[in-house]
């Protein structure tokens, strides 16, 4: 490995961060109770009865323990209070918002359980509970915030009836739909809900996290989170795959897919096999009209964390290019402990046009921002 | 090259740390037993804070499930990416020849012999009675 | 260094993956003992398609036009592999991976009955008939012990060159309950071959179950991601340094930026796994190899001379025509823009540094 030691004079050619779209930012709530008030009474006896319940043998914590409190984040984003990472308005601005004078963050709230819930009525009302969540605390008082609408994709109706109703609220910019779900998504099941994404201006948002109860791999659970961290490197694969071979761009050609957290230097070679097989099987998929790769490239954007660091550093500049410099937009993930730094995350320069596309212009396209 | 008074030896106790700053960087001074040493507080990874991180031990297994805890109190893991580093070396866990933090030297000085000079000490008054944390930049 | 187009694979070549098929259930009657072939009788299942989903003999794919048969699937005849591939391409050797409903059966003992009769035939009704021959010793992946003991039924018959297993079982490979398999095979010098496929325990995927044949098979690459990442993480190859692993009908192209992946989260995760004293990538480089096809080259070659150098070893691949699937037309083994340096070593030492066994003259 080649990592060049940094030294401590400002870098003037990584200026170019600064006032950059960050399409990952997760906020966290301060307590327990925060989604209340925007729960129903019905709702909010449930919460405080049954709870929460997901598809896996942990109640309230992750299967797959991070390697870091509060279920891996970074360990000088805790307020001095204590509050939880992501928590606080004042230390997100002071950390990422003013420190990079970003333009927009794209809020990933991972909170609330609604789109993993079983009770599906539940889940969609936690799934509404947290975005208004998200306006009361984040995107009303940092205008420069922008929410994920949260649905429960197993309630077709609730989860099109919460897509509608935010529709040109220029507070959401997305929705965001869990990459691991009961059926890959790109079945006959979803296309409704992905029809009122694209029907309504949202692109559609598949950040990782959460268990759908399939075993992360094919060939059951791994044991450790050293596994699974790069399993979720295949979701995104399985994703796409899906997504094209099902015909779903065919069916919705508006339809925008963002892929969020996983990475993306294993799209090209994606994109080869997805081409070579698809010649051979062409006959089961005669709903499709182009080839794998066309749809990618015309449908498909990827955002940077947590960034590859190929062995060669130049490789980043060879994988950017086969993905297209205009379909990779830059994420920290911030506060996760696998967040990247704007300034550090690339470990090669990058052409300046490509760098003004990669960290601004390709969200502000995308998002009409 | 100028002998800088970081600390007194009293200020940092065993397994403690303070992060100072001399000529504009800031150094995270570790104590261990004994023995002081000086890191750069910047992972040569993404930037980070690196001396803020947790110091741990180094943990091995000669097989798998053979877990055994070495050098208590030896590293230090970064509050970012979890990267691991020698606190006595600066060398990470991942890449030791290659991905090193910046190791400074430190040394303990009596008083005594400090006073005779040349020595900086921005915030630390320095008595012949004691004995102090010096870093030489 | 030239580049050479696409083409066939020089003198001394080893053909890594080979299909011999079972024609019907009932050609293993002669080879399962007494027990088993009346419980198989009782049950009728000689009369059943014992075809594993994973490999639909009929699909494109699993059969190229002009290697069917006039009867029975793809890859049934010796005469007509012979024909077909072995008497062109000239291999100096072809190894035969059985890939079969045995192996996902959900009795242990049934399993591991049919695996024994794969083998028993395998061995009469190919290797005895063509010197050229080897093959992998088909075991029931589900049952360690099971599995164990028809490695050393059959490791003294140099002609069984490696131990079978599918990417995708009910536990991820690297698990320890695996482990007395790849203590067995290490012991014998075999490698263990994974080959493409599920036993079907799980979904394919964390996101459920695919519509189609064609998302199954461009997935198997993530099947073999995620045995790499388990094999290495669990510490086998610290355990078992010995130990060769051949990825079979992996696709090759996916393997650079799976290894980065790895070795960014070994960086930071490696705590919990604390056995993992080096990056996966060396670990991988040394130990897990790959069968040439099906390859998933890039469109260009200057991007496939990139891909190449990202995979930093000369080492991993080996030469495969996975006969009789349709990866290629004619003779052309060999994808194009491959040096000739490089086609001696996939073709000829790499296969002879792998299986050692393939250095001896067996008896």
């Amino acid at each position: 490995m080649n990592v060049t030691v940094l030294d401590r004079s400002p870098d003037r050619s990584a200026q170019s961060h600064m006032g950059f779209i960050d399409c990952d930012v997760h906020p966290y709530v301060k307590g327990p109770n925060d989604f209340d008030p925007f729960l129903s009474k019905r709702w909010l006896e449930h919460k405080q009865t049954i709870g929460g319940r997901g598809r896996q043998g942990l109640a309230k914590t992750s299967m797959y323990p991070r390697m870091s409190p509060g279920n891996g984040m970074r360990m000088d984003a805790w307020t001095d209070t204590g509050g939880h990472p992501g928590s606080d308005l004042p230390k997100m601005r002071e950390q990422l918002l003013d420190l990079f004078d970003v333009a927009y963050g794209l809020l990933a709230p991972l909170v609330g359980g609604g789109p993993g819930e079983r009770n599906v009525e539940f889940g969609s009302a936690m799934a509404t509970a947290v975005n208004e969540w998200q306006l009361a605390h984040w995107c009303d008082p940092d205008p420069r915030l922008l929410g994920a609408i949260q649905i429960n994709i197993e309630h077709t109706e609730a989860a099109i009836a919460e897509i509608e109703k935010r529709a040109g609220d220029r507070r959401f910019a997305q929705v965001n739909i869990p990459p691991r779900g009961l059926e890959p998504l790109g079945r006959r099941r979803y296309w409704p809900i992905l029809q009122a994404c694209a029907a309504n201006g949202f692109p559609v948002s598949l950040h990782l996290g959460g268990t759908s109860g399939h075993a992360s791999t094919g060939g059951g659970w791994p044991s450790f989170y050293h596994e699974e961290h790069p399993s979720y490197v295949q979701t995104m694969q399985t994703l796409v795959t899906s997504l094209v071979c099902e015909g779903v761009f065919e069916q919705i050609p508006n339809l925008k897919v963002v892929l969020v957290e996983g990475g993306f230097a294993w799209l090209p070679s994606l994109c080869w096999r997805l081409d070579k097989h698809w010649k051979r099987l062409k006959a089961e998929v005669p709903h499709l009209k182009r080839s794998p790769s066309e749809y990618v490239h015309e449908h498909i954007w990827v955002t940077t964390q947590p960034i590859e660091e190929p062995e060669r550093p130049q490789d980043m500049l060879s994988t950017l290019e086969w993905i297209g410099p205009d379909k990779v937009m830059f994420s920290t993930d911030y506060p996760h402990w696998d967040q990247d730094d704007p300034r550090y995350a690339f470990k090669i320069p990058l052409p300046d046009d490509w760098k003004r596309k990669i960290y601004r212009d390709n969200a502000k396209a995308l998002y009409n921002l | 090259m100028t002998r800088h008074v970081v600390a007194s030896v009293a200020d940092i106790p065993p397994g403690g740390r303070k992060i100072v700053t001399v000529k504009g960087r800031e150094i995270g001074i570790f104590r261990i037993g004994d023995d002081f040493h000086g890191l750069i507080n910047r992972c040569p990874h993404q930037g980070a804070p690196l001396c803020l991180g947790e110091i741990v031990s180094r943990l091995v297994a000669p097989s798998p499930g053979d877990y055994r805890l070495t050098r208590p109190g030896e590293m230090i893991r970064c509050p970012w990416h979890c990267w691991e580093f020698d606190i006595r070396t600066g060398q990470s866990l991942c890449d030791p020849h290659s991905v090193q933090a910046r190791a400074f030297d430190v040394a303990v000085e009596d008083g005594k012999t400090l006073v005779e000079g040349p020595f900086v000490a921005e915030s630390v008054q320095v008595t012949v009675e004691e004995a102090y944390v010096v870093v030489t930049l | 260094m030239a580049n050479s187009p696409a083409g066939r694979p020089p003198p001394g070549a080893i053909d890594c993956d080979i299909h011999p098929a079972v024609p019907y259930t009932r050609a293993l009657l002669p080879y399962l003992d007494d027990y088993w072939r009346e419980h198989i009788l009782r049950r009728g299942l000689e009369r059943e398609n014992l075809e594993p989903s994973s490999y639909p003999a009929n699909a494109a794919i699993n059969g190229r036009p002009d290697w069917h048969l006039p009867s029975g699937p793809p890859g049934s005849s010796l005469a007509a592999m012979q024909t077909h591939l072995l008497d062109r391409l000239q291999p100096k050797h072809a190894i035969c991976n059985v890939i079969h409903g045995a192996q996902v059966m959900l009795s242990e003992d049934l399993s591991a009955a049919l695996c024994r009769a794969i083998n028993n035939w395998i061995r009469a009704e190919w290797l005895d008939r063509d010197p050229r021959l080897r093959a992998s010793i088909v075991v029931p992946p589900h049952s360690a012990d099971l599995a164990v003991e028809e490695i050393e039924r059959l490791a003294p018959d140099h002609r069984f060159v490696q131990v079978l297993l599918l990417s995708m079982a009910e536990l991820p490979l690297g698990r320890r309950q695996n482990w007395p398999i790849y203590k067995a095979a290490a012991a014998h010098g075999l490698p263990i071959g994974i080959h493409a496929g599920s036993s079907f325990r799980h979904p394919p995927s964390a996101g459920g179950w695919p519509s189609y044949y064609l998302e199954d098979y461009v997935s198997q690459s993530q099947g073999f991601q995620a045995s790499v990442n388990s094999l290495v993480s669990e510490g086998v190859f610290v355990k078992f340094p010995d130990l060769k692993v051949v990825l079979i009908e992996s696709g090759v192209t996916w393997l650079p930026a799976s290894l980065w992946r790895l070795d960014k989260t070994w960086r930071g995760v490696r705590a919990e796994v604390p056995w993992l004293e080096e990056q996966p990538t060396e670990t991988v480089r040394r130990h897990v190899r790959l069968t040439l096809q099906p390859f998933d080259a890039p469109p260009s070659e200057p991007q496939l001379r990139t891909l190449l150098e990202q995979l930093g070893s000369d080492r991993m691949l080996l030469f495969s025509s996975d006969y009789p699937h349709w990866h290629y037309d004619g003779d052309d083994a060999l994808p194009s823009g491959l040096s000739t340096e490089l086609i001696q070593r996939i073709c000829v030492e790499n296969p002879l540094e792998t299986y050692s066994r393939l250095k001896e003259t067996p008896q």
